[in-house]
């Protein structure tokens, strides 16, 4: 007779965070079948319309990297707060508050051509990202306020303050009345890196943000100081490593990338600020976080298989006709799935022969 | 020789790769007092849960009153009229006595409460039938856990180390209880790893080593090296003899210590007073949650207090914090070795870092991951703490060995004060004695030792002084060796003037 035991890890795997993401994804891919097939659409075009057909033209490609880039600097920044127990759920606050800030100097400034404009920009989302987290790191340290909580209410007021803006003080004057700022210059843009496509060079901020966090993560004293307060509070407190340092580090570092986020928003695809800057970001980058497994490495694919999946719902809606809730239905699956799955990161499945009783 | 009431034979329970019990037989005669005894894994707890119920066994058989029986769930053991009394006490507290019983025996609150009264008295277990559970004391709590238990009528009793959270008064109490219990018949199983205590109370022994039966014996025909010996396979090391502390100078000082806990329902420390002097081991003695948590967290620099309550080498430091102390000299082992001495998830290489990252394993904000290793592969190595190696997860290690890991890493550093909390709590007697060796061996350098126990045979074996504390109040130090266990036993019960007395 034979069962299976599940039984707990001696050491912390390398490979058990990878087979889990692919156990994830194949649940996934099962999900969607499903899902088409309920649709009234053969699965497998179904399947094929998300995941393959992004991949089969440039353009394709080009927008995959474009959804990418904010997914990847997102969920690299929120990885580093959720290592320390710390939940930062208003990134989409944080990257509208980067957007604004970026926004500003580039109205300010249009016209200038100054090679400075786009650098003052990043450098003006990042702190703008920053300071919005930094009100939830303020009333918790001082207050004990669910940074939760927080962070998530001040998305709402970073929603209505942007309303405000675009149809205010922000507006283009020759805009017809439209909520929308004037459209940026060249100046105020990022580059795009592959023709034909718009893929822009704020993927190269993302790629720079995973190699700092690779680094950070392994080798930083920070770092682990971070990791012991999110794993063992009790441990934190008996090393004295103070936990109002760990929630400012947490908040300031995941509003920062949030906030660089939405300056690759408004001074890349869309090139101006309007009210609606972020299909979701910062919510579908706390997916992309737990999905890697908050290794900065897994993040960095699981920040392209989101992008996959945004990029391929739209495909999926003009090829096979599903409705583009597909695209949400289908990162709902891949969460919990993994979450599903994500007992396996510390307990093994055995297969047990048991002598006959 | 009459039949045993419980019979088992052939037990085998396997959890993975690890076996739990391995072809175990065991029986309990009518009117016995059997001991269990063994290490920590040694298999006690799983063939408790299988008589219990909780486990099912992988093979053999069990017979109860001569019949073979398959105990399916705890509730089929009590029909079967067996009764088990955990460690950890599972009471509501804001319920009353009566209401909590009443959820486990049938019966109107009246008849109950009469009940409750009768058995009290014939059993010598005291305790107010109307009482809320929050305002009773650890040993009233287990008083409720034993009536629970009788009231069910049980032809059996099962305690698991019922002795652990008991003053020494108050274990002569429950000895006379439990010889009531076994002149009216009722057969009981005594969990423990006191020798001394099953010598006194016990007529038969079992003895498990391994998952296996390694012997049954009278106890009182037994040594406490020979019941020893049997329980590890080995002989333990004895203690190097120990030079008197010579002259030597104060190294700690705490001085009229004022704390109030936020939770409401812990003690307060008031006015506390202590001197630590190098080359001695100083013991804090009593019944735990009388405050010598918050007197560790304290000492630690866990909760600052004013600076000059708290001085190190003449410095005052009690507004330090304990990374600071740690860089004066000052170490701390806690209680809690999951989850405060070390981080369960992360791995023996990591943890080595957790209080001795300053001593090289760091540059310019950066881990040294090389060193951090090869330090765990000496702090592993210099305890002979069983592992797989420095990757290894502190979850994965026996609490033996964790807590040996850990007291090797607080020693690395060469520390002038080193403070323990429950340093051998829940740990096997090897690692036990080596722990204490270790501790005995930084006396001997001129290390300034303060260990918090409730074990008070531990801090009589090993203490120069010992103070004892009770309700926040921390009695005046006496010479270990000008006073006795009765004396203690008092001051942990409150009375320190008779304590007082001997050091006159």
């Amino acid at each position: 007779m034979a069962r299976l035991a599940l039984e707990p890890r001696e050491t912390n795997s390398i490979i058990a965070p990878i087979q889990v993401a692919a156990l994830a994804l194949v649940m996934t891919l099962i999900g969607g079948a499903v899902l088409f097939a309920i649709y009234g659409v053969s699965p497998l075009r179904g399947l094929h319309a998300v995941f393959v057909e992004p991949l089969l033209t440039t353009y394709g490609i080009g927008e995959v990297l474009l959804k990418m880039a904010p997914l990847l600097l997102i969920a690299q920044g929120l990885a580093i707060g959720f290592r320390a127990q710390v939940w930062n759920i208003g990134a989409e606050g944080q990257l509208i508050l980067g957007a604004i800030a970026a926004s500003a100097l580039a109205i300010w400034f249009d016209g200038t051509g100054s090679p400075l404009l786009l650098p003052a920009m990043i450098v003006a989302g990042m702190l703008a990202g920053m300071a919005w987290a930094g009100i939830a790191a303020f009333l918790r340290t001082q207050f004990n306020a669910n940074e939760i909580l927080v962070t998530f209410m001040l998305t709402s007021v970073a929603l209505q303050l942007l309303y405000y803006l675009v149809t205010g003080p922000m507006k283009d004057p020759m805009g017809f009345n439209f909520p929308q700022s004037i459209s940026f210059g060249q100046s105020a843009l990022f580059p795009t890196i592959i023709d034909g496509t718009r893929a822009n060079a704020s993927l190269y901020l993302g790629l720079v943000a995973t190699a700092v966090a690779v680094i950070f993560v392994r080798y930083s004293f920070a770092s682990y100081k971070l990791s012991v307060g999110g794993l063992a509070p009790g441990a934190a407190f008996y090393a004295g490593f103070s936990s109002k340092r760990a929630i400012w580090i947490a908040l300031l570092v995941s509003g920062g990338a949030a906030g660089l986020a939405g300056v690759g928003e408004v001074a890349g695809p869309l090139g101006q600020l309007q009210r609606n800057i972020s299909p979701g970001y910062g919510y579908a980058g706390i997916i992309v976080a737990v999905l890697g497994g908050l290794n900065p490495i897994g993040i960095l694919f699981a920040s392209a298989i989101m992008a996959l999946v945004y990029v391929g719902g739209d495909f999926a809606l003009l090829s096979v006709g599903v409705p583009d809730a597909v695209t949400g239905i289908l990162q709902g699956i891949l969460l919990i799935s993994y979450l599903a799955c994500s007992l396996l990161l510390t307990m093994r499945l055995r297969l047990v022969r048991e002598a006959p009783v | 020789m009459a039949d045993p009431i419980l019979n088992i034979s052939g037990v085998t329970k396997i959890y993975g790769r690890t076996v739990a019990n391995d072809a175990v037989d065991f029986q309990v005669e009518t009117g016995q007092i059997h001991a269990v005894l063994g290490e920590n894994g040694a298999g006690k707890s799983t063939l408790m849960k299988v008589i219990y119920g909780v486990v099912k066994p992988d093979a053999g058989t069990v017979s109860w009153q001569g019949e073979t029986v398959d105990i399916a769930s705890p509730a089929e053991a009590r029909r079967l009229g067996i009764g088990m009394v955990f460690q950890h006490f599972s009471l509501f507290e804001t319920l009353t006595v009566t209401e909590n019983i009443s959820l486990a025996v049938e019966g109107s609150k009246a008849e109950l409460t009469a009940r409750i009264r009768s058995a009290s008295e014939r059993f010598g277990l005291e305790v107010e039938p109307d009482a809320r559970v929050h305002a009773l004391t650890v040993g009233e709590r287990q008083r409720i856990e034993i009536l629970r238990c009788i009231l069910q009528e049980p032809k059996l009793i099962i305690l698991d180390e019922p002795t652990s959270v008991l003053p020494p008064q108050g274990i002569a109490k429950l000895f006379e209880t439990l010889k009531t219990l076994a002149a009216e018949g009722i057969a009981v199983v005594f969990i423990s790893h006191k020798l001394d205590e099953i010598r006194a109370l016990c007529d038969t022994a079992t003895i498990m080593r391994g998952g296996r039966v390694v012997g049954v014996v009278n106890p009182a025909e037994e040594t406490s090296k020979s019941l020893t010996q049997m329980m590890i396979g080995q002989e333990i090391a004895e203690f190097g003899t120990r030079a008197p502390a010579t002259a030597s100078r104060e190294i700690l000082r705490v001085e009229g210590l004022d704390h109030v806990p936020e939770d409401p329902y812990a003690p307060r420390l008031s006015g506390l007073e202590l001197s630590l002097r190098s080359g001695e081991i100083l013991g804090i003695a009593g019944v735990s949650g009388n405050g010598q948590g918050a007197l560790m967290r304290v000492l630690a620099g866990e909760i600052p207090t004013p600076p000059d309550t708290v001085i190190l080498q003449g410095e005052a430091i009690g507004a330090t914090g304990p990374e600071a102390r740690r860089r004066k000299g000052l170490h701390f082992i806690p209680e809690e070795r999951l989850g405060r001495g070390a981080v369960p998830g992360h791995s023996l290489a990591e943890n080595v870092g957790l209080t001795t990252f300053h001593s090289g394993l760091l540059s310019s904000g950066f881990l040294n991951l090389r060193k951090r290793r090869a330090r765990a592969a000496e702090t592993i190595e210099k305890m002979d703490v069983r592992c797989s190696g420095p990757d290894a997860a502190a979850q994965s290690l026996s609490g033996g060995n964790l807590q040996k890991f850990i007291v090797s890493r607080e020693m690395a550093l060469s520390p002038q004060v080193l403070i323990a909390e429950q340093p051998t709590w829940g740990v096997d007697v090897g690692a036990a004695a080596a722990i204490r060796q270790r501790l005995l061996d930084l006396r001997a350098q001129g290390v300034a030792v303060l260990i918090v126990s409730e074990e008070l045979e531990e801090l009589m074996e090993i203490c120069d002084r010992i103070q004892v504390m009770f309700r926040g109040r921390l009695s005046p130090a006496v010479a270990a060796g000008q006073t006795d266990i009765d004396h203690i036993g008092l001051a942990m019960a409150g009375d320190f003037d008779e304590l007082e007395a001997t050091h006159g």
